[in-house]
This record gives structure tokens, C-alpha cells and sequence, in this order.
């Protein structure tokens, strides 16, 4: 295989997933089990992916300056800091435990 | 559907223009937070030998930071072209799912369906989840789309063309933006126990198989466990 075919079918083939679920018939969509599970869906993908993106790295699990950064997030969350603050401490935070 | 505002739509929170600067500011500083990424991206993809045009159409048609990452990591280290598309597409089902909760949110018609469904990422369906019940998820979907699509794509041909010069996201602490924004979108969902330990459940068992399963599915497997097993606490 050429490395542009390789491109391509990656290029394609994620634009064609993305649409993928804009194509499920609506009726499919209406059922209460439907619903619950589409409303959870993006709740446990996005904690999982916060998880696998401050908790590994590749293959491996690791603890680092990210899991500090995931900490201070949490705290001013829980104490409803605004939403710029969260992210900026957040990377600030792991960026200084980083440096050290 | 859109809740009604109460006694409190006064308030500088719920007011529409409320509504609007804080969806713009958002959307903006979720854009500005992946340019690192996109910088990255660009210099592994010239290392990786991709060619501009190249780098530029992932960019532009695959637009999804996870898969493209993984695509040029695995190719610039001499992985198979299998493993490297392979894993791309696997972190990209994830969009699909996500397709669908948007679909069913926002119910695009005709073309609108193809733009909408190239922009469902991360970014936009987290925004659009998070502002489902004030009644902007629309607004708050499309105006992180555009920040988030314009500014990756910027920020991948300046990377692409000059290289890696800021430094890795891990210098700046740039690697914590996306898990801090989305914990902050996600915290106004996570107020009762049975979505909390539904989150937490889905975060664990992502990070347990993280050394046993190929990159990108663990956040499938943690994410699709999880709904199920909320569907049978619920029974």
C-alpha cells in the first residue's frame, strides 16, 4: 500500500463513521431505551476518554504532571469556578508540576 | 427541548445574550486549546513523511485530533499501514455514537446532516450536550465547531511548515485543556449518584484495559460498558 492510499482510506473513513450515526432511521431513535442510551452515551465516551488522556500514555498507565492538572479541574469544578478558570489552573497546574 | 426560563430569567446567567458571549468565550478557548495539538500534529505528520496536502486533508476531511494523531504516530515509528489506519478509524467510531445523540438533539435536514456530522467530535458534542437544557445546543454546537475546525486546520499548516517551535502540549500543560473543558461542560450532568458512578465506572474500565486492548478501543469498551451497565441498575 502507498502512504497517500493509506491517507485516504483513514481520510474517508472517518468522515463516513462521522455520518454513520446521522443515518440511523428516526423511528430507531424514538424508543425510551433509545433515548436513555444516546443521552448517556456522550457522558461515559467523554469520561473515559478524560480518563485514557490523563491516565496513558500509548498502551501504558501513568501517573503524571496531567494527573495533577485532572486534580485542581476537579476541585474548582466541585466549587462551581468559572469555566475558563477550570481549564487555565487545569494546565497551569500540570504544567508547573511538569517543570519540577 | 428548550427549558422554560423561571422567576430568575433576569439574571445575567440565562439571559440570550448571557447565552451567547458565554458560548463564545467557550467555544473560543476550546479552539485556542487544541492549536498546540495541531502544531504537533503537523511537525510528527512532516516527520512521519506526509506531504503538505497530505496533512492538510486529514486535517480537513478526517478532523478528528485522537485518529490522527494515532495515524501518523504509528506510521512515523514504522508501524504497518494496517495498524496505523486500523487504529485511526477504531478512535473514530466514537464520532459516530456521538452522531447520533446529535442527530436526535438537533434533527439536521438535507445537506446540513453531511456539515454536522463532519464537525461531531469531542469538542462540539460536548458543548451541544452541555447546553441541551438552556435550550442552546444548536448555537453551542456550531460556534465550537467553527472555532475548533478553523483553528485545528490553522494550526496543522503552521506545524506542518515550521515545525514543532512551542514546545510539547506536556510543556505547557496544554495536555490537561481538553480533560479540564470537559470536565467542566460534563459536571452539570454528573449531579446525581447514578450518573456520577456511571462516569467513574466508565473511566475505570477504560484505563483497566488500556494495556490489554489496541490503542483506541479502550474508550469504546469504558464508554459502551458503562450505558449498559447503567441499563441494568435502572431495571
Amino acid at each position: 500500500m502507498k502512504l497517500w492510499l493509506a491517507v485516504l482510506i483513514a481520510a474517508g473513513g472517518g468522515a463516513a463513521l462521522k455520518l454513520a450515526g446521522f443515518v440511523v432511521p428516526a423511528r430507531l431513535l424514538e424508543s425510551d431505551a433509545a433515548k436513555r442510551i444516546l443521552e448517556a452515551l456522550p457522558v461515559t465516551l467523554l469520561s473515559a476518554l478524560i480518563a485514557v488522556s490523563v491516565f496513558a500514555t500509548g498502551s501504558h498507565l501513568v501517573l503524571d504532571s496531567r494527573a495533577a492538572g485532572l486534580a485542581v479541574a476537579l476541585i474548582l469544578v466541585a466549587i462551581r469556578a468559572p469555566f475558563l478558570v477550570v481549564v487555565i489552573a487545569a494546565c497551569a497546574t500540570a504544567a508547573g508540576v511538569h517543570a519540577l | 427541548m428548550p427549558e422554560t426560563p423561571r422567576d430568575d430569567h433576569l439574571t445575567a446567567d440565562s439571559s440570550p445574550s448571557a447565552a451567547r458571549r458565554r458560548i463564545r468565550n467557550r467555544a473560543l478557548a476550546i479552539g485556542v486549546s487544541v492549536t498546540p495539538f495541531g502544531l504537533s500534529f503537523g511537525a510528527v505528520s512532516v516527520e512521519a513523511h506526509l506531504s503538505l496536502v497530505e496533512v492538510c486533508l486529514l486535517s480537513l476531511v478526517l478532523f478528528s485530533g485522537a485518529s490522527q494523531f494515532a495515524l501518523v504516530s504509528i506510521l512515523g515509528a514504522g508501524g504497518s499501514y494496517l495498524s496505523a489506519v486500523g487504529t485511526a478509524l477504531l478512535l473514530g467510531v466514537r464520532n459516530g455514537l456521538y452522531g447520533a445523540r446529535i442527530n436526535a438533539l438537533l434533527r439536521p435536514a438535507g445537506w446540513r446532516r453531511f456539515v454536522m456530522a463532519e464537525v461531531t467530535i469531542d469538542e462540539s458534542t460536548a458543548m451541544a450536550v452541555s447546553e441541551a437544557p438552556s435550550g442552546n445546543a444548536a448555537r453551542a454546537f456550531w460556534t465550537t465547531a467553527l472555532s475548533v475546525y478553523v483553528l485545528w486546520n490553522v494550526s496543522t499548516v503552521i506545524g506542518a511548515l515550521v515545525g514543532n517551535a512551542l514546545g510539547s502540549p506536556a510543556t505547557t500543560g496544554l495536555d490537561v485543556a481538553g480533560p479540564a473543558a470537559f470536565i467542566a461542560l460534563l459536571a452539570p450532568r454528573l449531579t446525581t449518584v447514578r450518573m456520577r458512578v456511571t462516569a467513574l465506572g466508565s473511566g475505570a474500565i477504560a484505563l483497566v484495559t488500556v494495556p490489554i486492548v489496541p490503542v483506541g478501543a479502550p474508550i469504546l469498551i469504558g464508554g459502551l460498558t458503562a450505558v449498559a451497565l447503567l441499563l441494568v441498575l435502572d431495571r
